[in-house]
């Protein structure tokens, strides 16, 4: 060997496999603002559409006028419900089993509801024709509050739905009631509440907020009467779906119909779902022969397209003196507005609530969740978490606080003294899943001896006694969260969506150059695929990563897939990318036995190509066998190189983390100070820790923002309040806290690569992490709980309620 | 948020300016930095069919020194009063309201003039005019009149411009050498308006306060000056009964909103803390 022969570490460091921090490759089209976004496609011949919507949140419809509109310049025509009947389209089907009206059908019921698509040459023309059509409401009583919602004389919204005793997920007990969804034992869980020693229970709210990216949600769609096909540019995060639903409703063959999602400035759910504004582009598209595109403004993006949370949760634990829990009950009134539009798998209205157990060794557990319709926004979309999982997280850190508070133990003991053990894994819950892997108190106990856990609470009593002194007006809280998030939907045994399971695929085509492409059925919305998932193919096949480009989101070429959300990408396309990466090597072995003159089994695999066993000079490198495989394969093997694969996951994973917040809070103006912040993450393999961090800092900022004050918020005649950024909390860097992160590691033991998922976890630990230190703050004051967001005034009136102004 | 029709002139001096909202009446709007009038446009609140663009009129920029009087030109804007010298010197209050204005993008737009015109009680501008005795020169087709800032504010959005009036200039007596001053403002986040907002500036003489006034921004329809509160720490060391008292008496005058900032109570109640802050402030950076 000579001196230039790199060594082991050299060659595995050119591959910028996993493991790696590899810069992001996309970035430098983003930074450069060279991205390209939905707004950014123009074609020529492109007209603009907007929305007439409705200023009442609950009205009948009794006229829609648009001469005047159409007598605008520039204005070209006006779609009502009416046009959409021609074409069976006045109303769309739902993820959620339900029916939504695509333009007002008679009636409205939500404020700001889609009525009448105004359809231009520019988008000024096209406002300026909203202003001019004349409609005639009717208001009518709206229904504000959930818990209202089944009264006996409220208001009956879905008068489509009259007279259905039965919904998509079984009887229907009102007609504002949706649907029931029970888990568990009733009888066994009901007798370990009536022998307990101890109980608690709180109704826990979990506010409706939104996922509010920064580019909202928008479609360009062109129908090209000559070929009878389709082509839909859009905000998509799951582009297949979307295809096979425009298929089904549209009538169009499946074929005809390409749908491309381009540069995506952030999902976080609320490009999941299926839209009015996507259905009337098409449609108008469709009628007038041009291309047609619908840009969503912020304040239709806040009001309209998906909310997210709005679980009012009733939570009751049973333990014993010692601590011990024996039982779990908990019911759920779910607020969905105006039609159950939530994007969730098919089989699932209430996504994965049952996960509520959290992390904890509950050996029994009942759940039942009642879906409501009210005069709101539909949506109930999974804000930067799990289907449901955000929910059920905030709902089980919170009572095991107010249980550490009856018992008048450490938060933290008491989860140590309830967490599953790592010998319980694979552990079944008593809500039904089958926890793949953890190892919890050593995650506890790093972040305890990482902030020092002992000190801190030290310094609580201090200052609690230095306040009580009337030496300070500030108070201390320690936000404890330790949560265990499932995420990877699905495997095909319990999840769907519309009927096709829940898989996610990857095609990996290797050029003879040693370079490649892979194309996935995901869809990054800013989550870096483009960098990871070529990590992942360069660790399995040899080749760099910067060799092997990635491209999502065009379903003419990307092998069909599920989409991303749910933190499903790496525990299903991820697996995909390595199944498909060991066909490459597979056929690779056999190409290199060929070659070298050996057999397949004497060879071996070294980083970056085979070597012979026993003979480390015999090699072969991926990028030698790329050549081969486009010019003297083995007999009878068919040339070139490339594989897809399609993945079921035998389970979900389930990734877990243990949070700190340590915060101040002056009572006298209600501001809050977030000292610090410390995040411990378990995803399993890390495929690239930048990209985690990167990932946990924005997670925890969205967490932040939806403790401390973010809020879709209605009045009680049910005017949406919160409609723009200057009143829905959107920090910016001066109001984010420092974020210190750190891992454990423990692999998921089903998943090819082991790893987990991570971009949703710190909005799952994040928000029960600032909550629980607002509530652990006033805690020594005398309240057990205080609903969320812990915006400013509403601190001063906890502050107020406790009695500190006396 | 997409503004409808609107013609747009850009006139090159006051006369011609004046000349133009003169003819185009009410359907007239001066542009100034347009952040607040474009917001109000792409709502389509405000629906203005001429604006007249003031950032070619000759004149209306600049802060110079006259006597003893500070002059700021109307379409000054924010980022140049942080920038300037004669500010951070003989007006330092100016400075430290101006940092708690929106962002950096605002500030390099948004003027002064637009500011203390606009006639929004969130604006921070118009308290501390209010504070600091400012005086407005207005400028119309029947010449020119200088208006005191604490007659200039009516109501939300009301003022004493007469249609086809310009605000050209704002002109504000330099407060003593050695006056102490602050700008209090509880704010939800960068970019926010207040949910309350105090301005102190006061002199001192062997170690009692002599002179104080006090502006509140955001506190009510129009911003105010709190004189009871001002006489109450009058003649005092600011002792905490004094410093309760006139938090009271501000707290008397206050009627805000409820809005998302808060209800009515909360935003009286940090009113009140905004003025115990800013007088303890002032107190300490006075010198006697
Ligand atoms: C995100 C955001 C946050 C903000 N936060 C704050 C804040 O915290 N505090 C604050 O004080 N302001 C805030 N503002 C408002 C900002 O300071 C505006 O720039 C200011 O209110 C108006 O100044 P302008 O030059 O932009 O005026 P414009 O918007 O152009 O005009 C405002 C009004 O004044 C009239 N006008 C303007 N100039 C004259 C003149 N010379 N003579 C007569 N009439 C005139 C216009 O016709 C219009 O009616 C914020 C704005 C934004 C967009």
């Amino acid at each position: 060997m000579n001196d230039m022969t790199p060594t082991r570490e050299q060659r595995t460091a050119v591959l910028e496999g996993m493991g790696c921090k590899r810069k992001r490759v996309e970035d430098i089209r983003f930074t450069q603002g060279k991205g390209t976004y939905v707004d950014d496609v123009k074609l020529p011949g492109m007209l603009h559409g907007d929305f007439v919507r409705s200023p009442h949140p609950h009205a009948r419809v009794k006229s829609i006028n648009s001469d005047e509109a159409l007598k605008v310049p520039g204005v070209l025509a006006v779609i009502t419900a009416e046009t959409l009947k021609t074409v069976n389209l006045a109303w769309m089907p739902t993820l959620a089993g339900d029916v939504q009206m695509v333009l007002a059908d008679g009636k409205v019921l939500f404020q700001n509801q889609e009525v009448a698509f105004v359809v231009a040459t520019d988008r000024y023309a096209a406002d300026d024709g909203i202003n001019k059509v004349v409609v005639e409401y009717e208001p009518l009583p709206p229904l504000v509050d959930p818990f209202k919602a089944m009264d006996a004389d409220a208001p009956m919204l879905r008068e489509d739905l009259a007279g259905k005793t039965t919904g998509a997920h079984g009887p229907r007990k009102h007609h504002n009631h949706i649907f029931e969804w029970t888990v568990g034992d009733k009888d066994l869980t009901d007798a370990a509440f009536r022998k307990a020693e101890v109980t608690i229970k709180e109704m826990i709210s979990y506010h409706r907020t939104h996922p509010s990216p920064l580019e909202t949600c928008q479609c360009l769609c062109s129908f090209d009467k000559i070929k009878g096909e389709l082509t839909i540019w859009g905000t998509f995060q799951a582009p297949h779906v979307i295809r096979t639903v425009v298929a089904l409703i549209a009538k169009i063959p499946e074929q005809k119909i390409h749908v491309i999602a381009p540069d995506i400035g952030g999902g976080f759910g609320n490009k999941v779902g299926a839209y009015p504004g996507y259905i009337c582009a098409a449609v108008a598209s469709i009628v007038t022969g041009k291309p047609v595109k619908w840009v969503e403004d912020r304040i239709e993006n806040l009001t309209s397209t998906s909310f997210a949370r709005d679980y009012h949760m009733t939570a009751e634990i049973a333990a014993t003196k010692e601590g011990k829990v024996t039982g779990l009950r908990v019911h759920v009134l779910a607020d969905h507005g105006a039609f159950d539009a939530c994007a969730d798998p098919s089989k699932w209205p209430a996504g994965f609530f049952n996960i509520v157990t959290g992390s904890y060794d509950f050996p029994t557990a009942h759940l039942a969740v009642d879906g409501v319709y009210t005069n709101k926004a539909p949506g109930g979309v999974a804000y930067r978490c799990s289907f449901r999982v955000t929910e059920a997280a905030y709902c089980i850190e919170r009572a095991m606080d107010i249980l550490a508070q009856k018992l008048g133990m450490d938060p933290a003991e008491l989860r140590l003294k309830n967490f599953i053990k790592p010998e319980q894994f694979p552990y079944h819950s008593a809500l039904g899943w089958e926890y793949d892997s953890g190892d919890y108190a050593t995650a506890m106990r790093k972040m305890m001896e990482s902030v020092d856990y002992a000190g801190l609470r030290k310094q609580q009593a201090e200052k609690r006694a230095a306040f009580k002194r009337g030496e300070t007006r500030e108070i201390m809280g320690l936000g404890v969260s330790f949560f265990t998030e499932i995420v990877g939907a699905g495997p095909s045994k319990n999840c769907d969506i519309l009927g096709i399971a829940m898989f996610d695929s990857c095609e990996i085509r290797m050029h003879p150059t040693g370079a490649g492409i892979a194309r996935m059925g995901t869809k990054s919305q800013g989550q870096g695929h483009e960098t990871t998932w070529a990590q992942i193919i360069a660790t399995e096949i040899g080749i760099p990563a910067d060799n092997i480009m990635v491209e999502e989101g065009n379903t003419d070429t990307a092998p069909y897939g599920l989409g991303t959300y749910g933190s499903r990408s790496t525990p299903v396309a991820g697996a995909a990318i390595a199944m498909a990466a060991r066909k490459i090597r597979a056929k690779a072995q056999m190409i290199a036995a060929y070659k070298l003159e050996v057999h397949e089994d004497d060879l071996e695999w070294d980083i970056d190509g085979f070597r012979v066993k026993g003979l480390p000079e015999k090699t072969m490198s991926m990028k030698d066998i790329c050549w081969a495989a486009y010019n003297s394969v083995p007999p009878g093997m068919e040339p070139g190189l490339e594989a897809v694969s399609y993945y079921d996951p035998p389970n979900m994973t389930y990734p877990f983390g243990a949070y700190i917040c340590v915060m101040d809070i002056d009572v006298d103006t209600g501001v809050y100070k977030v000292r610090r912040f410390y995040a411990l993450d378990d995803c399993g393999t890390r495929i690239n820790p930048m990209i985690i961090e990167g990932q946990v800092h924005g997670g925890l900022t969205e967490a932040f923002a939806i403790a401390m004050g973010q809020e879709i918020r209605y009045d009680d005649e049910g005017n949406v309040v919160t409609g723009s950024f200057m009143d829905f909390f959107m920090p910016t860097a001066v109001e984010a806290p420092h974020w210190e992160t750190d891992f454990t590691v423990t692999p998921s033991p089903h998943h090819p690569i082991g790893a987990k998922g991570v971009g949703e976890s710190p909005n799952v630990g994040g928000v029960p992490a600032f909550s629980n230190a607002v509530n652990d703050a006033f805690s020594f004051l005398g309240s057990t709980h205080i609903q969320m967001p812990h915006d400013f005034w509403r601190n001063w009136r906890a502050a107020k309620e406790l009695g500190v102004f006396v | 948020m997409i503004p409808g029709p609107f013609n747009y002139h850009r006139p090159a001096t006051v006369a011609d300016a004046v000349k133009l909202l003169a003819s185009l009446g009410d359907d007239a709007r001066p542009l100034a930095g347009g952040h607040s009038l474009v917001p109000m446009m792409k709502l389509r609140l405000a629906t203005p069919e001429h604006l007249v663009d003031l950032h070619g009129v000759e004149g209306l920029k600049g802060i110079r020194r006259d006597g003893n009087r500070i002059v700021i030109g109307a379409m000054t804007t924010q980022h140049e009063l942080l920038a300037s010298d004669e500010i951070a010197r003989s007006a330092p209050i100016l400075h430290e309201a101006a940092l708690l204005i929106a962002d950096p993008q605002v500030r390099y737009r948004g003027t002064i003039g637009g500011n203390v015109a606009n006639g929004d009680p969130g604006n921070d501008m118009p308290a501390l005019m209010m504070t600091l005795g400012a005086s407005y020169r207005l400028e119309g087709s029947s010449g020119a009149r200088d208006v005191a800032a604490s007659e200039f504010y009516q109501g939300a959005y009301f003022t004493a411009l007469e249609p086809g009036e310009l605000l050209t200039s704002i002109s504000i007596p330099a407060p003593a050498a050695g006056h102490g001053y602050a700008y209090e403002k509880l704010k939800r986040k960068v970019g926010d308006y207040a949910t309350a907002a105090a301005a102190v500036v006061l002199t001192m003489a062997s170690g009692k306060v002599a002179t104080c006034t006090i502006g509140l921004t955001n506190l009510a329809e129009t911003p105010l000056s709190a004189e009871d509160a001002a006489r109450a720490v009058i003649g005092t060391g600011l002792d905490a009964a004094t410093l309760k008292k006139a938090a009271a008496a501000a707290e008397a005058i206050m009627s805000p909103a409820a809005d998302a900032r808060g209800p009515v109570e909360y935003r009286k109640h940090v009113g009140g803390i905004m003025v115990t802050r800013a007088l303890t402030r002032a107190f300490a950076r006075a010198s006697s």
